[in-house]
């Protein structure tokens, strides 16, 4: 599904963000990416959505390589990739229903059919009765939430989240996750960027470590087994 | 269609619709957006109004000069007898030759009308009004020669000279003479305020599209983030710039309504000071309004120029925003 080969992404300035990192992430299959602040978690994720490219080496998704994708296709690209960022990304003067529609406007939807989707992916995520307010008047969790909302909307294959938990008490993290495991078990392939250590022991996934730009392991860390 | 997973069903096309519901749905689509950003105009009314201003204004120039030529046209067709041909006939012409000519002239279709002018008579007039009569009475011959003073049908000073080239061929003519000078004064100006009219619409018409430009410019600035939001996931720069054309269209269109409301005021204006003029020369000059073709083709012009100026921006400008992320 998600391919990396020896890929490096050096940022102008000449400073290395990634260094020869490969890695694949099979169809269906749910990952943790983590690594301490700076490790380079949010420039390889970057690289997926095609917000950079990388230096050397090449991406796969679903066997097509990135390198291909031209200017003209990217926004296509993205359309497949379901992305929550870490600093949300809403459009503030927009409800949060316009805000989880976007996706779907862009692809032509409207009327009902789009309704129908957005109330299903609000649902999702808890915050049917926010639709109507404006981002700003949400706290950061459900801020966070709406960006979850809007990235799972058109329901792409792989799903993509820069430290989704990072505003949100241990009890919400817990039901957010539960969603991404919901979409994982409908066959979504996620890969979930945290350094919420606590939550990666509990929930026992498949976990790649970054350490100064560079995969140091790939497989299960168990807070136990660690020590 | 998805580019990355072969099948995957992508958008509202995916969903089965006939061919009448997307062609409604596209129109539906457009004319929403249209609407929307007729709402960003509001948005933004100090900039917006300061555009529509500037566009109106300066169109205005242009299209009175238009209105300009094309009054003076109508003054320079409706004036008859404006040009008069004088024929002066060859020393030798006799009576019959004359009569001759006075029937071939007539015969003409060009000709309007043939006023013949004795030089006996001629000479009479001329010692009685110039005040040389003395001198002249000691001249034997008469060096006067006889003239014919045709008047063409067709007064335009083109029309004119054509048959004024044709009867200088003619056997008894000595020397044919046209007095157009004032009315091909008249042309010289009308074409000299064309051309003037057209230099002015282009320079007019550039300065137009930059400040269009630089508007839609602004509002792209300000709305740097919503776009990157949208870039983000997945739209197209197509996509993104079709509510900025929008704008563009609109601005122009109201600049094009600007235009020709200071342009009714001001004729309505000049056709009082007109009037003044036209009852003092008994003419039956009345000022031409704009024609509804004439709007039409206004509208057509300021909304191109809305659209075009603001393509220029929304090229130069949005493809630059880069999706930062994360
Ligand atoms: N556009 C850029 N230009 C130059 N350097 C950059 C750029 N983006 C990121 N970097 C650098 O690359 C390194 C990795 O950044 P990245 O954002 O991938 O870290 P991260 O693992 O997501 O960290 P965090 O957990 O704090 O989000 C950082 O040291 C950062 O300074
Ligand atoms: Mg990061």
């Amino acid at each position: 599904m998600l391919r990396f080969e020896q890929v490096t992404k050096s940022y102008s300035g000449g400073f290395v963000a990634l260094d020869r990192v490969s890695f694949h992430l099979e169809k269906g299959e749910m990952a943790f990416l983590t690594g301490h602040s700076g490790a380079g978690k949010s420039t390889l994720l970057k690289l997926i959505s095609l917000i950079e490219r990388p230096t050397t080496g090449k991406v796969f998704i679903n066997g097509v390589d990135l390198s291909r994708v031209n200017r003209g296709q990217v926004p296509y690209v993205r359309r497949d990739i379901g992305m929550i960022f870490q600093n949300h990304k809403l459009l503030m003067n927009h409800s949060v229903f316009d805000n989880v529609a976007l996706p779907l406007v862009i692809e032509g939807f409207s009327g009902k059919d789009m309704t129908k989707r957005v109330h299903a992916a609000l649902d999702k995520v808890g915050l049917l009765d926010k639709v109507r307010c404006l981002p700003h008047t949400l706290s950061g969790g459900e801020q966070q939430r709406v960006g979850i909302a809007r990235a799972v909307v058109n329901r792409p294959p792989l799903l993509l989240a820069d430290e989704p938990t990072g505003n949100l008490d241990p009890d919400l993290s817990k039901d957010i996750m539960n969603v991404f495991e919901a979409f994982n078990q409908v066959g979504v392939s996620v890969l979930i960027a945290s350094h919420d250590l606590s939550l990666l022991a509990r929930m026992r996934y498949r976990t790649l470590t970054l350490k100064n730009g560079r995969m140091i392991n790939d497989g299960l860390t168990y807070s136990g087994a660690d020590e | 269609m998805s580019i990355l997973f072969q099948g995957r069903a992508t958008g509202a096309t995916a969903v089965k619709q006939n061919l009448w519901n997307r062609f409604v749905m596209f129109w539906v689509h457009h004319v929403r957006q249209a609407i929307t950003s007729l709402g960003e105009i509001w948005l933004t009314p100090a900039s917006s109004l300061l555009t529509v201003a500037v566009l109106g204004v300066s169109l205005t120039l242009p299209v009175t000069l238009h209105l300009m030529v094309k009054n003076l046209q109508q003054v320079s067709s409706s004036i008859d007898q404006a040009a008069q041909i004088s024929l002066f006939l060859k020393a030798d012409t006799n009576e019959t030759q004359i009569a001759e000519l006075i029937a071939l002239l007539q015969a003409n279709p060009e000709v309007a009308d043939v006023q013949f002018i004795d030089k006996g008579q001629a000479l009479a007039e001329f010692t009685a009004e110039s005040g040389f009569g003395e001198a002249f009475s000691y001249i034997e011959d008469n060096p006067l020669p006889h003239v014919m003073l045709v008047s063409p049908k067709n007064t335009s000073s083109l029309a004119a000279s054509a048959l004024l080239d044709a009867l200088k061929q003619e056997r008894y003519v000595e020397l044919a003479k046209l007095d157009i000078g004032w009315l091909e004064r008249l042309d010289a100006i009308v074409s000299l305020v064309r051309q003037v009219a057209m230099a002015v619409a282009l320079l007019l018409m550039i300065a137009v599209l930059l400040v269009v430009g630089n508007t839609i410019r602004l509002m792209i600035l300000t709305k740097k983030d919503e776009i990157e939001v949208m870039k983000l996931v997945g739209a197209t720069n197509s996509y993104i710039q079709r509510p900025f054309l929008y704008t563009g269209i609109w601005l122009g269109f109201f600049g094009g309504i600007l235009t020709f409301l200071i342009e009714e005021l001001l004729l309505w204006w000049l056709k009082h000071a007109i009037r003044g003029v036209t009852q003092l020369y008994e003419s039956s000059f009345s000022l031409q309004p704009m024609s509804l073709a004439e709007l039409g083709y206004l509208l057509l012009v300021a909304i191109s120029l809305g659209f075009f100026g603001s393509l220029l921006a929304v090229r130069r400008n949005i493809s630059q925003i880069e999706a930062t992320g994360l």
